[in-house]
């Protein structure tokens, strides 16, 4: 266990982002997620990288359109109010399909909100906050080892489809700390042949761009990304199960909560009760499979998370009317309480009943 | 083995950095381990606590609601945590700042004056340290000579100059509760 250092989750993100090539960051502070553009701003100067405090959020995202459409891996932070503002900027990354990963320590809101944990851009994260159709991969990761590992495969994700990649986290995963083991520092790469570092000999130009003025053109570009959207819910869709063998019941969280959750499955598992937890790794694309797999098992779901309700519409989906999905959350940034969880799926069992 | 500790007191008190230290040792002795802090917007003031596991197992939920070794350095952390430590768990209270005493007979409770102690140590901001060194004497929540060790990689270069006063602090915690 001698690779294991103890790190802050909003370092372990930029230590991550180091490992995976990045060498340019752009970013504008916001509690809870400082120790990151923090970290950055001394460590990407070690490894000949770029880091930037720009004037705004949105001069941030982009940065990260001009550095991602010269090549560079690059990425910027922020927390909900600050990502609120770089929505614009992520529609046209993913209009002019150029890699780039953002990260969003979520806290409470709506507007400034407070600084305290939330999960409550769900909705802001996976259905796109800014305009026209389009996708990105979000990873929601529950651990500060599945961040660091998460964040090192965002930019792959990223450069493999040319698309923006989200990593979201809430305040409690950037201010907590774990042991982490980071991944070996990866190669850093000629920028790519699309990328536009001037013609080089060549006849043509490359040109980043999101204007298709044209309907017909517009349409077959949108097309185009509805392909790689298609493969992205193919390939890159990932969740984890557990206890649900012979779950009666089973819970459905992400992130920080998922561990909450996981601890009532635990105590529920003790005093007798069949629960499982579902955790969805990638919101978007949100799994499907382990509701097909468990609707025709389960007597009902009970969706927890730190919003009003945002992933339980995913699971309502995804579980189709097969059985019962009811939801438990906070919001404001408190946490739910474990024995609170337990409540409110002792509640559901009473009324849902079994059906066997 | 699992324990969840929770350590609470004014801003300023080291809480924070206890936790780190504990962390910090119990991953170096093999254990699975998490730290997590209750963070508001004041640099300094106000109420710090910070919630440790250490545990044989991965770590489930790192928040640290029913802790089964409790910390408190202040008034305001008693009257909070008093009644959420666990059955047959700690409470380690420091008595120069709490005069309450606590009906519970189901919980161990120690209290130890560590910032009268730090003050005649000539730096009252070691009470967290002779508060650790207490705390990890009784216990075992981490062996003592691994607290000690971990100094150097817990406290940032540019503070190495005060590790010698550190390991007093941690000894004469070890020497109040050896009485």
């Amino acid at each position: 266990m001698s690779d294991l250092q103890l790190f802050k989750g909003n370092e372990a993100v930029g230590e991550a982002a180091v490992r995976a090539g990045c060498r340019h960051f752009f970013g504008y502070p916001i509690t809870p997620q400082n120790e990151l553009p923090e970290y950055m701003s001394w460590r990407l100067p070690e490894v000949g990288g770029v880091f930037l405090q720009a004037e705004s959020e949105v001069a941030a995202i982009n940065m990260v359109y001009g550095a991602g459409g010269a090549g560079a891996k690059a990425m910027t932070s922020s927390s909900s109010p600050g990502i609120s503002l770089k929505q614009e900027g992520i529609s046209f990354l993913a209009g002019a399909e150029i890699p780039g990963v953002i990260v969003n320590m979520v806290r409470g809101g709506p507007g400034l909100g407070g600084i305290q944990p939330a999960q409550s851009d769900y909705f802001q994260a996976t259905r796109g906050g800014g305009h026209g159709d389009y996708r990105t991969v979000v990873l929601g990761p529950a651990s500060l080892q599945e961040l660091v590992d998460m964040t090192y495969e965002a930019f792959q994700i990223a450069d493999r489809y040319r698309n923006p990649v989200m990593v979201v986290g809430d305040g409690v995963m950037g201010q907590m700390m774990e042991p982490v083991v980071f991944p070996d520092m990866a190669e850093v790469t000629d920028p790519p042949d699309w990328a536009t570092t001037g013609k080089r000999g060549r006849d043509n130009f490359n040109l980043i761009n999101s204007l298709y003025l044209d309907p017909e053109e517009l349409w077959e570009h949108n097309r185009k990304l509805n392909d790689k959207y298609r493969q992205m819910t193919e390939k890159e869709v990932r969740w984890e199960t557990r206890a649900t063998d012979d779950a009666d019941f089973a819970f459905v969280a992400y992130g920080t909560t998922a561990r909450i959750v996981q601890k009532a499955v635990e105590q529920m598992r003790e005093d007798g009760h069949a629960v499982g937890l579902v955790r969805p790794q990638t919101l978007w694309p949100f799994p499907q499979e382990p509701f097909d797999e468990l609707s025709d098992r389960v007597d009902g779901f009970r969706t927890v998370e730190m919003s009003l309700g945002q992933m339980v519409e995913d699971v309502r989906l995804a579980v189709q009317g097969r059985v019962p999905v009811q939801f438990y959350g906070t919001t404001g940034g408190v946490m739910p309480d474990y024995r609170d969880i337990i409540s409110a799926m002792e509640e559901m069992m009473r009324k849902v009943g079994g059906r066997r | 083995m699992h324990q969840e500790v929770l350590m609470a007191g004014f801003g300023g008190q080291g809480i924070m950095l206890m936790g780190q230290m504990l962390a910090y040792a119990g991953m170096k002795e093999d254990k699975y381990v998490s730290w997590m802090p209750s963070y508001g917007p004041e640099q300094r003031g106000g109420t710090a606590n910070c919630g440790v596991v250490l545990s044989d197992e991965p770590v489930g939920s790192p928040v640290v609601t029913e802790p089964t070794l409790c910390v408190v350095m202040n008034r305001p952390s008693l009257m909070k945590f008093r009644d959420a430590v666990q059955k047959d768990g700690y409470l380690f209270i420091n008595s120069s700042l709490v005069d309450d005493s606590v009906q519970r007979d189901d919980i161990e409770v120690f209290s130890i004056s560590v910032t009268d102690e730090a003050d005649a140590m000539g730096n009252t901001r070691v009470a967290n340290m002779i508060m650790l060194g207490a705390v990890s004497t009784v216990t075992g929540v981490v062996p003592f000579e691994r607290l000690k060790a971990v100094l150097s990689e817990v406290l940032p270069p540019a503070r190495h100059s005060l590790i010698p006063i550190n390991e007093q602090a941690l000894e004469l915690g070890r020497e109040l509760v050896q009485d």
